[in-house]
C-alpha cells in the first residue's frame, strides 16, 4: 500500500516538476497530463472511485485538451529564442511557494479542525449524488450559473459581428 | 421530415447490397485475370512497330527519319539510324533503324510519335500487361519486341487499319503509275531519239 | 431439468472454464489470475474480431457499390486482415526527420491501452464482466476521454500541417460530441440509479409477456439512443463524421506520418473504439445481455451481447456506405444547434418520466413532447439552411 503510493507521488510530482522544466511549451503540457494521471490515480488508490474518474475525465480529457488547443492557437510550439526562464522567475518562485504554504496549512488544518476518522468511510456514487443534489445543492447551482455564464461569453466573443455597411 | 432522406440514402445502398447477391447484372466489376472486358477498338496503350510480310526484319516500315525520337515528350525513343539502305514498300531506297529501342517506364502513352510518323511505320497497340519483375532490361523494348505485322495491325484496329493500306496502296500506285509514265516516256523518247545522235547537253 | 442445467452451464461456459483453470494454482494467486485470464481474453478477443470486421467492413462495402470486395487471400477472401497484418508488421517504420519522436512513438501506444482499458467494464454476459466497478459508465467515459490527447499527440508530434489539421478536427469534433454522448447516458443512468453497467443491464433484463423492457422500447430511451448513435459516429470518427481523416483533403488526418505497425496500431485503436462504444450503447439502451424475446432467454447471454454489437458495427458500415462526409462548420452546427439542444429537452423528459408514475398517460406525454420537438426543430434548421456558395468572412 504504501509503496503504491509513494510510486504515484514519484509519478505525479515528476509530472509536475517536468511541466516547469521542459524547454518545449507542448511537452510541458503533456507532463502536466501525467501529473493529473498521477493525482487520479492517487485518488484511486484512496478509493475514491467517483473523483479519481472524474479527474481523469475533466482534466485529461478537457483540461488539458484546453491547454494544448491555447498553446497551439496562440503562440505556436516553436521554441523561444530567448531562453525558456522568464526574467521575473523570483517572483513567481515567491507567489508559488506562497499558494504552497496556504495549501498546506489547510490541509494541515484540516486534519486538526476535523474530528478524526479511523474507518474509512465508504462512500458510492449514488452517496455522492444526493449529496451532490440534496445538501449541496446552493454550491452545485452557483457553479452551474457561472459555467452558464461563462459559455454565454465565450459564444458572444466567437459570435459574427454585425456586417456593416460598405461606405 | 429531418432525417427522411438519409432514410431513403440508407434504403437504397441496403437494396444494392442484397441485389448485389441476387442479380449478376448489377455487378460494375469483373473477376479480372480470369475474366475480361474485350478492349474496345479505339484502346491505345504503348507503340509498336508495323512491318508489311513475313520478314520483320525486312519488312519494316521505320526509315529511321528520327521525327519521333524528336517530338516524344518525355525522351523515351531512342533510334541508331543504319549505314546502308535498302528498299521500302514502293521500293524506294530508305535508311533503315538499326536500333529502335522505347523505354516503357517513361513513355506516357500519348501517341505524338503516331501522329508524327509521316510512313505510317509506328502504331500503338492496346496490350496493357506489361508488367514485369526485371525493372532494368525488361522496361527497355528492342525492335524485335516492338516488331508486329500489319495483321496483328489489322485485328487491332481494324477500321484505322484498312484507312491505312487504302493510303499507303494509293501512294504506291501513284509511284508506280509515275514510274510506270516515266519509264513510257523514257521508252517514247529512247524510240523517238534513237535514229538521231543523242543530244549533248541541257540544249533542244 | 438436464437441459436446463445444460443451458446454465453453456452461458456460463467461459466464467466455469476461468474457474476450472484457475483452480490450479495456490489459493492466494487465485483471483489475481482470473483477472489475467480476463485481460488475455479481451486482449486477444477484440483484436479477432476486429481483423474479421475489416473483411466485412471491405466485403459490405463492395456489396453496397455492387461489387465483390476482396475475395483472393483464403476462401472468400477470409484471409485478408492476415495478408494485412504481414505486410504492415513489415513494412517500415518510417519516423519524419523533424518530428517529436518520443511522442511521435507513444500516440499509437496510449491510444491502444486507453481503448482496451474501455472493455474492462462491459458486461459481455452473465456474470461476464472483468471488473463491476461502482462508476463503471465514468470509468468508460474518462478512457474515451483520454484517447484524444493521444490523438493530439499523434497530430502534433508528426510535423505535418495536414496531422495537426486532422488532429485539431478530432479533438473539437470529439469534445463537442462527447458532451451529447453523456448527456445521453445520464438519461439512462437517471431511470436505473446507477452508474454500474451490470446493474443496468439487470434493470432492462425483465419481460412485459415476451416483450423486453430494453431502454430504447421508451420515447426517452428511443430518443436518447438516436441521438447517442449520432455521438457514437463522430466520438469514433466514423463516415459521415470522418472529417479527422478525410482523405480527400488531409490525407490520412492525424496518422498520415505513421507507417507499418504504428498506423496498424492506429486502425486497431479506431475499430476497437467502435466494439467498445457499440458494446456501451448495447448495454445502456439494447438491454446488454439480455435476450429480445423471453422465450429465447436459454440462449447464452454472451451470443445475444456480440450480436448486437456485430450489428450495431454493420450499421456502421452500412452508414459509411451509404452517406458523404460532412463539413466542419455543418458537424459543428449539428453538434450545439441540434443534437444538443435535443439530448438536454431528453433529460427533462427522462425526469418527466420518471416522476409520473406507472401508466399509459407518461407515454402519451413523453411522445408527444419529443415527436414536436423533433418536427419542430427540423424544420426550424432545414428553414434556415441556406444552399448556395460558401462565404468567406476573411477571405475576400
Amino acid at each position: 500500500m504504501n509503496a503504491l503510493f509513494y510510486l504515484l507521488a514519484a509519478i505525479t510530482i515528476c509530472g509536475g516538476l517536468a511541466a516547469v522544466m521542459l524547454k518545449h511549451l507542448v511537452h510541458c503540457a503533456l507532463a502536466t497530463t501525467v501529473a493529473f494521471a498521477g493525482l487520479a490515480l492517487l485518488y484511486l488508490q484512496l478509493d475514491a472511485q467517483f473523483a479519481g474518474f472524474a479527474q481523469i475525465l475533466v482534466y485529461i480529457g478537457a483540461v488539458a485538451i484546453l491547454i494544448v488547443f491555447a498553446i497551439l492557437l496562440t503562440r505556436g510550439a516553436d521554441l523561444p529564442k530567448e531562453g525558456v526562464f522568464s526574467s521575473t522567475w523570483f517572483v513567481g518562485l515567491v507567489i508559488a511557494a506562497g499558494v504552497f504554504a496556504v495549501l498546506a496549512w489547510a490541509v494541515l488544518e484540516s486534519v486538526r479542525a476535523l474530528p478524526q476518522h479511523n474507518a474509512v468511510p465508504a462512500v458510492t456514487v449514488h452517496d455522492i449524488g444526493n449529496a451532490l443534489v440534496g445538501r449541496y445543492v446552493l454550491p452545485l447551482e452557483i457553479v452551474a450559473l457561472l459555467l452558464t455564464a461563462a459559455t454565454i461569453g465565450a459564444v458572444i466573443v466567437a459570435m459574427h459581428e454585425k456586417e456593416r455597411p460598405k461606405p | 421530415m429531418l432525417g427522411e432522406g438519409i432514410l431513403k440514402g440508407m434504403a437504397e445502398t441496403a437494396k444494392n447490397f442484397f441485389g448485389s447477391y441476387v442479380s449478376k447484372e448489377r455487378m460494375t466489376t469483373v473477376e479480372y485475370p480470369e475474366e475480361r472486358i474485350p478492349t474496345i477498338e479505339a484502346a491505345r496503350v504503348f507503340p509498336f512497330l508495323v512491318y508489311d510480310g513475313a520478314d520483320w526484319e525486312a519488312g519494316l516500315r521505320c526509315v529511321a527519319c528520327q521525327i519521333c525520337e524528336k517530338e516524344c515528350p518525355p525522351k523515351c525513343i531512342y533510334i541508331d539510324k543504319s549505314k546502308d539502305k535498302k528498299p521500302d514498300y514502293v521500293g524506294k531506297q530508305q535508311f533503315y533503324p538499326t536500333r529502335f529501342d522505347i523505354d516503357v517506364s517513361v513513355c506516357m502513352s500519348c501517341q505524338i510519335c503516331v501522329e508524327v510518323c509521316p510512313f505510317e511505320a509506328i502504331k500503338m497497340d492496346n496490350e496493357f500487361e506489361l508488367a514485369t519483375d526485371d525493372r532494368f532490361g525488361g522496361l527497355l523494348y528492342d525492335r524485335k519486341q516492338l516488331a508486329r505485322s500489319n495483321e496483328y495491325y489489322h485485328s487491332i484496329h481494324p477500321t484505322e487499319a484498312s484507312q491505312v493500306d487504302a493510303r499507303l496502296g494509293e501512294e504506291k500506285a501513284k509511284v508506280e503509275a509515275k514510274a510506270k509514265a516515266a519509264a513510257e516516256a523514257a521508252a517514247a523518247k529512247t524510240a523517238a531519239s534513237a535514229p538521231p545522235a543523242p543530244p549533248t547537253g541541257g540544249g533542244s | 431439468m438436464a437441459t436446463s442445467r445444460l443451458f446454465t452451464n453453456l452461458d456460463q461456459i467461459f466464467i466455469l472454464l476461468r474457474n476450472w483453470l484457475v483452480d490450479f494454482l495456490p489459493a492466494a494467486l487465485r483471483p489475481a489470475a482470473g483477472i489475467v485470464l480476463g485481460v488475455i481474453t479481451i486482449v486477444c478477443l477484440f483484436p479477432g474480431l476486429f481483423a474479421l470486421t475489416t473483411v466485412f467492413e471491405r466485403k459490405g462495402l463492395g456489396r453496397i457499390q455492387n461489387r465483390l470486395g476482396p475475395n483472393r487471400v483464403g476462401p472468400f477472401g477470409f484471409f485478408q486482415p492476415v495478408a494485412d497484418g504481414i505486410k504492415s508488421l513489415t513494412k517500415e517504420d518510417i519516423v519524419p526527420f523533424s518530428a517529436n519522436a518520443v511522442v511521435h512513438f507513444l500516440a499509437p501506444l496510449s491510444l491502444v491501452v486507453a481503448v482496451f482499458m474501455e472493455f474492462a467494464v462491459l458486461p459481455m454476459g452473465r456474470n461476464m464482466v472483468l471488473v463491476d466497478l461502482n462508476a463503471g459508465l465514468l470509468f468508460f467515459f474518462s478512457m474515451s476521454a483520454s484517447t484524444e490527447l493521444s490523438v493530439f499527440m499523434a497530430g502534433w508530434s508528426s510535423r505535418n500541417k495536414y496531422s495537426l489539421l486532422g488532429a485539431m478536427r478530432a479533438v473539437a469534433q470529439m469534445i463537442s460530441y462527447e458532451v451529447v454522448l453523456l448527456l445521453s447516458s445520464v438519461s439512462v443512468v437517471m431511470i436505473a440509479g446507477s452508474l454500474s453497467l451490470p446493474k443496468i443491464v439487470d434493470a432492462q433484463n425483465s419481460y412485459t409477456g415476451i416483450f423486453p423492457h430494453w431502454y430504447i422500447f421508451t420515447p426517452w430511451g428511443l430518443a436518447g439512443f438516436v441521438m447517442y448513435a449520432i455521438a457514437a459516429t463522430a466520438e469514433t470518427n466514423r463516415s459521415p463524421f470522418d472529417l479527422p481523416e478525410g482523405e480527400s483533403e488531409l490525407v490520412a488526418g492525424y496518422h498520415t506520418e505513421y507507417s507499418g505497425f504504428k498506423f496498424a496500431l492506429f486502425f486497431l485503436g479506431e475499430y476497437l473504439a467502435m466494439f467498445a462504444i457499440s458494446g456501451l450503447g448495447t448495454t445502456l439502451f439494447l438491454g446488454g445481455w439480455s435476450a429480445p424475446f423471453s422465450f429465447l432467454t436459454f440462449i447464452p447471454s454472451w451470443i445475444w451481447f456480440f450480436s448486437k454489437v456485430m450489428l450495431s458495427i454493420f450499421v456502421f458500415i452500412w452508414m459509411r456506405g451509404t452517406l458523404p462526409r460532412l463539413r466542419q462548420d455543418q458537424l459543428m452546427n449539428f453538434a450545439w444547434k441540434f443534437v444538443l439542444p435535443f439530448t438536454l429537452l431528453n433529460l427533462f423528459v427522462t425526469a418527466l418520466w420518471r416522476f409520473m408514475g406507472d401508466g399509459w398517460m407518461r407515454w402519451v406525454v413523453c411522445t408527444v413532447i419529443l415527436a414536436a420537438a423533433y418536427v419542430l426543430m427540423g424544420r426550424l434548421s432545414m428553414r434556415n439552411e441556406h444552399f448556395g456558395p460558401r462565404r468567406y468572412r476573411y477571405a475576400e
